[in-house]
């Protein structure tokens, strides 16, 4: 029997020749029939990518067409206004949103991190409660943002920590909303280090948290920053808790994030387009447009910061 | 060997043994307990202030009559309390939600991980997280004003009824999981050894093949994660719904062409509405969110056991 | 080779908080203001000082906006902010102590005033502008007028009125076969209540088979507008608005057909869709100067509060009558 292994012994012949059909099949090159499966998956995967940012597009385009007669400086400097609807603006709000999302950030950073690193590094899988706290975890995920606002009602404003209608308590809301986003993601990404890395380390004598602290995480940042990007841009547009928690849809001095009242862009967003008078459903076009010009802003650290942080196996 | 040699070995070593017991790192440890701990506290509150009403509210309602009847009505004058049409509203707008995004999110995250140029995949990761940071209540007035109506226009032998649709809701929500699922997804995939896919080329594989045959099923964890995490989300959405899939009429509706009231519209209308605090029919908020934490429970539990069965480990 | 970003997060975390820290400090209250009509108690008020807060109702909020917004041109010291968590919601933080007031579409149900008694809140209820609910149709619907016995018999829980035709009481001409589709709010909205509760007899009396808009009533109009069939009932407010767009028909509940005009429903003759939209004050926080110059204010300058909102104002005697109220309880 003549094949591409007659030159080996006896059974290695036979290994070699099973071997060798086995990674044929597998991978064999796929011809002209492969060629256009090619071509096809990737024309398909181009398509998904088209259909996605087609849809961020037509609704920037919305927004541009119904609101591009306010795009003036007025919406960023001048308070809300229901008298002198034409020239009213989110210049409060957006400091609202800015106070809220930086102590979103402030506590998402930390606990989810933290929480991520203590599920994969140093919790022990087969204790139950490890278990019921990864459970817990994922399911606080699907928990609709409106339920957070009850929550956020009973625990924040009144409760154990009593701190009324303020934008520490939106803040904390909506904080705790979007952190198992940042858990899950940051999980994925310390997951994905090669355990080769932490074992080298120890093996060249650092302790457990020596380790993961310089090896792990900035191993792990780019997705623990995906994470957080992905949260912060959920939490920005989030109006149903807040409009639980105190965020008021009027209020014209600057917030004071412990005291006092604040407003927030998506809820003013939501409030002016159920409102009759048409200078309200322009301004509302144009609020978001503004909303994402914030988000762009906050998020394009981040994603500098992940991007000057990623590396590959 | 002197003995000074001796102790210069062993003081270096001494530095590097861990019986130098250091403090600071059993307080790390409690600091990261607790922040895992925290999110087990957030639960506990969560259902707290969801479960604690109910004793009393299914004292006035049959649970019989809340799982079994096909009418949802608190509020009308002779109300039903059968919680069957909005679980059918929201399940309408999940599936159909993730018929978009799954193979949508899927197919870019492959895309972006395996064939995309690295200066094209830095673009467009960031812009596709944009698609996610639109605020819902944009995309919601968007598919509202444009997307429906231009459906509508598109496929006028649809049997399309009145201004809402749950179907569209779907699709709209569908498309804000799209980056979800897609970074998720491609950050798995990338972690995936490089030497797997090197050897699979070496092997003579095509891109396809390593992509479909090598990559994915590695990330396949990781993978799975991003559905869940798209599929809780998409249960969880609030405001598309509330503006695109309406409240409808109190009876089960299947057609995806009308509007359905969604459990999370629901509760959203009710929290913020006119009705008392307190009465029965604001309680029915709570029996709501319960039951709706209870279907994400269950969809992560059951996510939990396959990723767990499916995981590979490369090392 | 550790990349450090430890550095630059902390430093951004910083950057941001002092960014908002230092526009807080910065920023100073900047209501959009032109001159308005000036009241006379111009030159008394400007001193006042001190916050009033108020909750409640999204229909009321707009009327509370504009108040505030004005009280505050000629009382720069006084921060006034309004809050839309629904009637219910507001009266639940007014009951806790949370809001100087609560703006409500429609009266205090008894748990509610229980809530508050137990928490020691009295309080007292300002009416404080006419509103209405508004019967709409097809601009080119050839009905004006319709009873509240058609409409009852048209809505109520067990209609089976399917074409205009059927509607008992009604001459439809050539509409009559024509499908009435309906539109109209969710049971969360007090526009619901109230209509079901005056032309259906009783509060959620309706037919299960209208489409429901939710909550924006904008959605009412768009879809009466692009019906000729259709119907909806709205907030008087929602139809000044888009009065070139659909046609208010005349209501007849046994006196005549009324229109839907300003001048009806302050006659009071819009019956029996003319409804008050309140505000109601606590009593403790009446005894601040601001809260009370602020509630005086609202009534004083009804008319301009109330057109800068598209609502109806009160008339001379509702003034005198609710300014008593508020002396009364201040």
């Amino acid at each position: 029997m003549a094949n591409a292994f007659s030159n080996l012994p006896g059974r290695a012949q036979f290994a070699a020749a099973g071997a060798g059909l086995a990674v044929q099949n597998r991978f064999a090159s796929d011809g002209s029939k492969g060629k256009v499966a090619n071509t096809l998956f990737l024309a398909l995967m181009l398509l998904a990518l088209t259909v996605a940012i087609t849809a961020i597009v037509a609704i920037l385009a919305w927004a541009f067409v119904e609101g591009r007669t306010r795009l003036d400086g007025d919406l960023i400097f001048n308070g809300p206004s229901t008298v002198n609807r034409a020239t009213a603006g989110y210049s409060v709000a957006i400091l609202g949103t800015l106070q809220i999302i930086g102590g979103v950030i402030a506590l998402i950073i930390p606990l989810g991190a933290g929480a991520a690193l203590y599920l994969e590094q140093f919790a022990d899988k087969t204790k139950w409660w490890n278990r019921v706290i990864e459970l817990n975890i994922q399911n606080l995920a699907g928990v609709p943002s409106i339920v957070f606002g009850i929550l956020g009602l009973a625990f924040f404003v009144r409760g154990p920590f009593s701190w009324g209608l303020v934008a520490a308590a939106g803040s904390a809301t909506v904080a705790l909303l979007v952190l198992p986003t940042v858990i899950l993601a940051s999980r994925e990404a310390i997951k994905a280090v090669p355990p080769s890395i932490l074992e080298g380390s120890l093996a060249l004598g650092a302790t457990r948290w020596q380790a993961v602290w310089r090896q792990v995480l900035p191993a792990a940042a780019p997705g623990m920053l995906t994470g957080v990007i992905l949260a912060v841009s959920r939490a920005i547009g989030e109006a149903a808790p807040l409009l639980l928690v105190g965020a008021l849809t009027f209020v014209t001095f600057a917030p004071n994030f412990f005291d006092g009242g604040y407003s927030a862009l998506p809820v003013l967003i939501y409030n002016y387009a159920g409102r009759p008078q048409e200078e309200f459903q322009i301004l509302a076009a144009a609020g978001v447009l503004l909303m994402l010009a914030v988000l762009i802003v906050i998020n394009s650290f981040a994603i500098w910061l992940r991007a000057r942080s990623e590396r590959s196996w | 060997m002197s003995s000074s040699v001796m102790s210069e070995r062993s003081s270096s070593l001494r530095t590097l043994r861990s019986d130098n017991p250091r403090y600071g790192e059993k307080a790390i440890f409690a600091f990261l307990f607790f922040t895992a701990a925290v999110s087990v506290a957030v639960t506990t509150a969560i259902v707290l202030a969801l479960f604690q009403p109910l004793p009393g509210f299914f004292a006035e309602i049959s649970i019989v009559e809340f799982f079994t009847a096909t009418e949802w009505s608190p509020g009308y004058a002779r109300p039903i309390y059968g919680v069957w049409p909005i679980v059918v509203g929201t399940m309408i707008v999940v599936v159909t939600a993730l018929l978009v995004a799954i193979p949508l999110g899927l197919l870019s995250a492959i895309y972006l991980s395996e064939y995309a140029p690295n200066a094209v995949r830095k673009t467009i990761k960031p812009v596709l997280e944009i698609l996610e940071g639109i605020p819902t209540v944009a995309t919601g007035l968007f598919a509202f004003f444009w997307l429906r109506p231009f459906l509508e226009y598109m496929t006028p032998w649809l049997p399309w009824g009145g201004l809402f649709s749950t179907g569209v809701a779907g699709i709209a929500v569908g498309l804000i999981i799209v980056p979800l699922i897609a970074s998720v997804a491609d950050d798995a995939m990338r972690s995936v050894p490089r030497a797997l896919r090197e050897g699979a080329y070496a092997l003579g594989a095509s891109r396809l093949r390593v992509a479909l045959q090598v990559v994915v099923p590695a990330a396949f964890s990781g993978i799975i994660a991003a559905f869940v995490l798209g599929a809780s989300r998409a249960v969880g959405e609030t405001m598309i719904v509330l503006l695109v899939a309406g409240a409808g009429s109190p009876t089960l509706n299947f057609n995806p062409f009308e509007g359905v009231q969604t459990m999370t519209a629901y509760i959203a209308s009710r929290a913020t509405g006119e009705i008392a605090v307190g009465s029965l029919v604001y309680d029915t908020i709570f029996a709501v969110g319960a039951l709706l934490f209870l279907i994400t429970l269950a969809m992560n539990m059951i996510a939990i056991r396959f990723v767990a069965r499916f995981r590979e480990v490369y090392e | 080779m550790k990349k450090n970003i430890i550095a630059p997060v902390a430093l951004a975390a910083a950057g941001l908080l002092l960014l908002s820290a230092c526009a807080t400090e910065a920023e100073e209250a900047a209501p959009v203001a032109e001159e308005t009509a000036a009241t006379e108690t111009t030159e008394a008020a400007s001193e006042l000082s001190g916050t009033v807060l108020l909750d409640g109702s999204s229909t009321v909020g707009p009327f509370a906006e504009a108040a505030a917004e004005l009280f505050m041109e000629v009382n720069p010291g006084v921060a006034v902010t309004v809050g839309i968590s629904g009637t219910g919601g507001g009266f639940e933080k007014f009951c806790n102590g949370e809001t100087d007031g609560s703006n409500a579409s429609r009266d205090i149900k008894d748990e509610e005033s229980a809530l508050c008694a137990d928490n020691g809140i009295a309080f007292g209820r300002v009416t404080v502008a006419n509103d209405a609910l508004s019967v709409i149709v097809n601009r080119d619907n050839p009905l004006d007028c319709i009873s509240t016995d058609a409409l009852k018999a048209l809505w109520e829980l067990d209609s089976t009125v399917a074409n205009w035709g059927d509607i008992p009481g009604i001459d439809a001409g050539d509409l009559a076969s024509e499908e009435v589709v309906l539109y109209g709010p969710g049971t969360d909205s007090g526009t619901f209540d109230f209509f079901t509760d005056e032309i259906n007899g009783e509060s959620g009396n309706i037919r299960t088979d209208y489409n429901n808009i939710g909550e924006d009533d904008n959605q009412a109009v768009q879809g009466v507008s692009g019906g000729l069939g259709a119907m909806a009932f709205i907030p008087y407010s929602f139809y000044q608005e888009y009065s070139d767009t659909v046609k208010g028909l005349a209501i007849d509940s046994g006196a005549g057909c009324i229109d839907p005009t300003v001048e009806n429903l302050l006659a009071g003759d819009y019956t029996p869709l003319g409804r008050a939209l309140f505000m109601f004050p606590a009593s403790s926080a009446l005894e601040r100067p601001e809260v009370l110059a602020f509630y005086n204010f609202v009534i004083d300058e009804n008319e301009t509060i109330a057109g800068a909102a598209g609502l109806v104002a009160l008339t001379d005697d509702q003034k005198a009558e609710q300014l008593a109220v508020v002396a009364g309880l201040g």
